[in-house]
């Protein structure tokens, strides 16, 4: 079984699969047209790729814990792919925001952005998005160095946060949703904070073994 | 001397048809069908309720959102927080029959069915303007009665300073209310002199026939210079009060929903700039007016009091 899972990663195929499973959310947008976008297309837009911008960042923090945990570091290699996905998806989100909610009305999104708290932390969490889009290459990965690279890279912790409280706090009166992708941040950087704990309690140790 | 000037959505004598006859109007109409050509009778027969519903000059400049998008674009939370879910799973509730009980300060208490107190009324049709907190907007063909003429049945008395309605509750129709997104039932109030003024409608239909259950069947309240949430749907008591009521937005967040809530452009909603509405159908934004539009009926209400302090 471990071994099959292992060798379907490395197929060639592997990736238009997960590009197709990306593309899904986008797909279904289109797909169900004007009667399914209903009496206000521009607020079931905004709604619709800002959820799917944010659980695009979520699957994206998963990858790391899953790949551990099921023993398949080959999950590894699709981590970019996702994680660009979501990005794409967060900048449909704001466009749809920028043009279709907005038009483009310069005053009227600064007027947003700074009056209004849930926006004002969903625009911070763009900007942070944005030098993680960039530096996504192996180019750059390279000219920054492994250590430098994940250092940066690990605003995405921060930006989650951000995108999680911009959803609660656009919410009315049923939080559902937005408690289920908190819940799910919250485990995920809970496995991350227990995994360098134990690391840590381990090179804690290695001082006094080597002793 | 008092002048009565009448005013644009007033109605003359003349123009009023007596419930009566209005209930009548198929037996009378089958006799004249009679003597119709065939090919008329149809339409006659498959009349919508409120067809002869009298006409007012609200909203003669205006275009009419489509019936499809009233009746598919709800917020009402009872059968949930999605705005399609209304259209989806309102047929569950039942409104017949139905009564409403009537309380406080009033000489006629009691607990009346809504065909009477629907009896003897003239309905109207009235295009109002309905803007929504959430700075979208529609224009709706409601068919009604003045809100006036159903409290003034139960004789308000002098202690009376305010009007609560409550909406029904009953979760097994109404599964929105198994949950806790406000406290149960859903309940607004006005000032006595805003729910008496003559703006002010009990609706019971739209684009000429029954109100639909998503709409807030078989009853509910619609002050056009508020925002949606005042306009409370499917309402089954009437409590006249001194002291002002609870509101149930209000309630769940104070700084976000005043008690007032009268439009207003000027005054910021901490999520939702107000000064301008998409009007559902349109693309671009249109400016939001003071009172939405009826500034000139409605502002007097207002006289001397702080708009933005009193949101």
């Amino acid at each position: 079984m471990k071994a099959a899972v292992k060798s379907a990663l490395k197929n060639k195929a592997a990736k238009p699969v997960v590009w197709l499973v990306c593309l899904t959310p986008l797909t279904y947008l289109v797909a169900i047209g004007p009667d399914g976008w209903g009496a206000n297309p521009v607020e079931m837009f905004n709604r619709f790729l800002g959820d799917w911008g944010l659980r695009g960042i979520l699957l994206t923090l998963c990858i790391t814990p899953l790949a551990k945990i099921t023993g398949q570091p080959g999950i590894l290699r699709f981590r970019r792919l996702i994680g660009l996905f979501a990005f794409a998806y967060v900048c449909l989100h704001l466009s749809s925001y920028v043009v279709f909610d907005q038009f483009f009305d310069v005053a009227a999104i600064w007027k947003d952005i700074v009056k209004r708290n849930f926006i004002t932390v969903g625009m911070i969490s763009f900007v942070l998005l944005v030098p993680l889009a960039v530096t996504s290459t192996q180019g750059f990965k390279r000219r920054l160095g492994a250590r430098g690279w994940q250092r940066l890279h690990r605003l995405i912790y921060v930006i989650a946060m951000g995108a999680v409280l911009h959803n609660i706090m656009m919410v009315k009166a049923n939080y559902t949703e937005a408690t289920i992708h908190a819940v799910i941040l919250a485990a995920l950087l809970g496995w991350r904070i227990s995994q360098s704990a134990h690391r840590m309690s381990i090179s804690g140790k290695q001082p006094e073994i080597s002793a | 001397m008092l002048i009565k000037v009448r005013k644009s959505w007033e109605l003359k004598d003349s123009d009023v048809t007596a419930q009566s006859l209005y209930l009548n109007r198929r037996q009378i109409m089958a006799g004249a069908g009679i003597a119709i050509a065939t090919a008329a009778l149809p339409s006659l027969a498959f009349g919508k309720a409120y067809d002869s519903a009298v006409k007012t000059k609200y909203g003669d400049d205006e275009t009419l959102t489509s019936f499809k998008d009233i009746t598919s674009y709800n917020n009402f939370y009872e059968f949930g927080t999605d705005k399609r879910d209304p259209s989806r799973t309102a047929r569950a509730l039942t409104t017949k029959p139905w009564s409403i009980k009537v309380e406080g300060e009033c000489n006629k208490p009691g607990t009346y069915n809504l065909e009477d107190i629907l009896k003897n009324q003239t309905v109207e049709e009235r295009v109002y303007r309905l803007r929504c907190v959430e700075a979208w907007s529609m224009v709706i063909p409601w068919n009604g009665i003045p809100m006036a003429n159903i409290l003034s049945q139960f004789e308000p008395n002098s202690n009376a300073k305010y009007v609560q309605f409550d909406t029904l509750f009953r979760p097994e129709e109404m599964w929105g209310q198994k949950r806790r997104f406000l406290t149960w039932p859903y309940q607004e109030a006005l000032r006595m002199d805003e729910a008496m003024h003559p703006l002010t409608l009990a609706a019971i239909g739209l684009y000429g026939d029954t109100l639909p259950k998503q709409n807030g069947a078989p009853i509910r309240l619609v002050v056009p210079w508020k925002y949606g949430f005042k306009s409370i749907k499917s309402i089954v008591a009437i409590r006249f009060t001194r002291r002002r009521p609870k509101t149930s937005w209000n309630m769940m967040n104070a700084r976000e929903y005043g008690f007032y809530a009268n439009v207003n452009p000027a005054v910021d909603h901490p999520r939702w700039a107000q000064d301008r509405e998409r009007r559902i159908g349109d693309f671009f934004k249109t400016d939001t007016k003071l009172f939405n539009g009826y500034a000139s009926e409605v502002a007097s209400l207002y006289d001397g009091m702080n708009l933005r302090t009193n949101y």
